[in-house]
């Protein structure tokens, strides 16, 4: 088989593509190793943060004990007007949708080599990351020194409340102060020319993993917080 | 949509997912802060959801794009996981069930607000000052 037979059925997509990529001893993934490992690790990922949200499910269903009313809890009173609902929580996903959007663009301008704008919109996404832990930060103490919320106990209902919320929107804190560090590190590298000959797929892998991210809040904020 | 070029388009499409996106998270917030409670409420929280969920995959993640070989390995392993959550919810409905029949908690049971515990609060303030 000549040289453009191979190409032209590596450019075919679809069902063929599918069994041609899996098809004999060849590479299957024709997307940088980076990427490939990338999203074998996101779907691991995936795999953690569902097991969370099922152990919740669970814990929510099975306890006989009434569960606290989330859009209360986390309503909020500024100047000292009523209390609005779920209103930070609101603040914090907004936020996030932000920063997906700068990293979007980020990854474009990354693949159009260039440095100046893919290194301020990185850290324009760091930025928004940031502010989000930190509005995590002040949301944990309210509900930690105020309300008296502990992973054990807390004084509105069932108990499984504390221990589901500082479980979940801890570990997806953990992963947003992660993702802050790890897109800083990229974005000065790229500043720094590191990537002129290498390729910009690093910009693409780095928002990869924030994308996931917010698609994990996505998720928190629809069946911890609104359901 | 080959690997030498990376993934590469308009910047129009993005800005329009990025404004879809919040317009969404709003419609999930709105359902909260008008209060829509009832299988109402599940249905929108979880419409938008899937729908905000599949615009940043297929979109800013760039599945919509990728060869099939990739698409599938990303997307096929996370829906063993509906199974567990199926699973999950009829063993937790049992249990549920097996508990109230059997060991005598109340049902309509109300959880307490933040409002109801420092209410009390203020009521002694005022005591005081009294």
């Amino acid at each position: 088989m000549s040289e453009t037979a191979v190409s032209e059925i590596v450019r075919h997509g679809g069902i063929d593509g599918l069994a041609d990529d899996w098809s004999a001893d060849k590479q299957t993934y024709h997307v940088p190793w980076g990427k490939a490992m990338m999203w074998i690790f996101l779907v691991s990922d995936t795999f953690i943060f569902t097991c969370f949200l099922t152990g919740y499910l669970h814990v929510r269903l099975t306890t006989t004990e009434p569960w606290p009313v989330q859009s209360e809890i986390f309503a909020l009173s500024f100047g000292g007007g009523d209390p609005i609902p779920l209103i930070l929580i609101a603040i914090m996903t907004f936020i996030l949708i932000s920063s997906s959007g700068t990293m979007a663009l980020a990854v474009n301008f990354g693949y159009q080599k260039d440095k100046v704008k893919t290194f301020w919109l990185m850290c324009a996404t760091a930025a928004f990351g940031a502010s989000f832990v930190s509005m995590q930060v002040f949301e944990w103490s309210k509900l930690i020194l105020e309300e008296g919320v502990r992973p054990w106990s807390n004084p509105f209902g069932a108990a499984q409340f504390g221990s589901v919320f500082f479980m979940i929107t801890g570990f997806h804190g953990a992963h947003v102060t992660i993702g802050v560090i790890y897109l800083l590190w990229v974005a000065f590298r790229v500043k720094r020319g590191v990537y002129d000959d290498k390729g910009y797929e690093i910009v693409e892998i780095a928002g990869l993993y924030w994308h996931f991210v917010d698609l994990v809040w996505v998720f928190i904020f629809a069946f911890f917080y609104l359901l | 949509m080959s690997s030498d070029t990376g993934q590469q388009h308009p910047l129009g499409l993005y800005y329009r997912i990025w404004v879809l996106l919040f317009v969404l998270s709003a419609c999930s917030y709105a359902v909260d802060f008008f209060n829509v409670q009832g299988g109402m409420r599940w249905f929108l929280v979880i419409m938008f959801m899937l729908l905000k969920a599949g615009f940043i995959i297929a979109i800013f993640m760039h599945v919509f794009w990728e060869r099939l070989a990739l698409a599938f390995t990303i997307l096929g392993p996370p829906t063993v996981l509906l199974m567990l959550i199926v699973f999950m919810a009829v063993e937790g409905n049992y249990i549920s069930g097996t508990r109230y029949l059997y060991m005598g908690h109340d049902l309509n049971a109300v959880a307490l607000s933040p409002s109801d515990l420092h209410g009390a609060e203020h009521e002694e303030e005022e005591e005081e000052a009294h």
